[in-house]
């Protein structure tokens, strides 16, 4: 028999002291994103109908592959994180809601190395 | 913990639809398809550094109807959701609460979003 009280429980379980991080990181990813998106929907856009070299040559460009990489990273934190709200909203059997968190962690983790893989092997030109 | 079976509250059909509403629930809609999006940009990131042949096949798709519906899709939520995003991010800043800013931010939001989204279709050569 447990004679604290609910709160008592609560303050036992101490602070995990990232409670904001969540919250923060999102924040700096959107703000980041902001411009990354509008710089890469607007190059995408000119690159339509483009062959593989004039896209080959745009990638290969120095200041295109930072910010490609930036992009990338920003973009697949900020989808992580929010797709984790949404299933933690929606998804309320326990197991399927852990599942789902790790099924997203693992499909992001591994789209995301593809990507910057994908983005490397042509700046190399390997 | 015995799960409780009850009505669930807040009754969502009771509510009259309003911009903000639809604009929040947007969000999250687009959210979660944008992220999809993100697999389809690593597919193509990696079609493009796999050679000509196989960008050709992933182009294939892209430029048929059902393909470019998709895209067409893609392009709008962006636009939204940077939008709406933007919208957020005053909120965060403790800026624009009252109801008639909050309605106003909303229009401009869904309106940004469909001129930006034609505009780039229009400049891409898409449409």
């Amino acid at each position: 028999m447990n004679l604290r009280t609910p709160l008592a429980n609560t303050r036992g379980l101490g602070s995990a002291k990232q409670g904001t991080e969540h919250f923060w990181h999102q924040r700096l990813t959107a703000v980041v994103l902001v411009p990354l998106t509008l710089w890469l929907t607007t190059s995408l856009f000119m690159l339509n109908a483009s062959d593989h070299n004039t896209i080959l040559t745009w990638i290969n460009s120095p200041p295109n592959t930072v910010l490609l990489l930036v992009f990338i990273i920003s973009a697949f934190y900020h989808g992580q994180l929010g797709v984790r709200v949404v299933i933690e909203d929606y998804i309320h059997s326990e197991w399927q809601k852990i599942s789902c968190l790790i099924l997203v962690n693992i499909l992001v983790v591994l789209a995301g190395l593809v990507s910057v893989l994908a983005v490397l092997k042509i700046f190399l030109g390997i | 913990m015995a799960s409780v079976k009850g009505p669930l509250s807040p009754h969502l059909t009771v509510y009259k639809w309003q911009i903000t509403m639809v604009l929040s629930i947007l969000h999250r809609a687009t959210g979660v398809f944008l992220s999809l999006g993100l697999l389809l940009l690593s597919y193509w990131l990696l079609s493009v550094a796999s050679g000509p042949d196989s960008h050709a096949a992933l182009s294939a798709h892209t430029s048929a109807w059902y393909g470019k519906t998709i895209l067409f899709l893609f392009t709008f939520s962006i636009y939204l959701h940077l939008c709406n995003g933007i919208r957020h991010l005053f909120w965060d800043a403790g800026l624009g609460f009252e109801i008639k800013t909050s309605n106003l931010t909303g229009i401009i939001t869904v309106i940004s979003a469909i001129s930006f989204t034609l505009l780039s279709w229009v400049a891409g050569g898409m449409l």
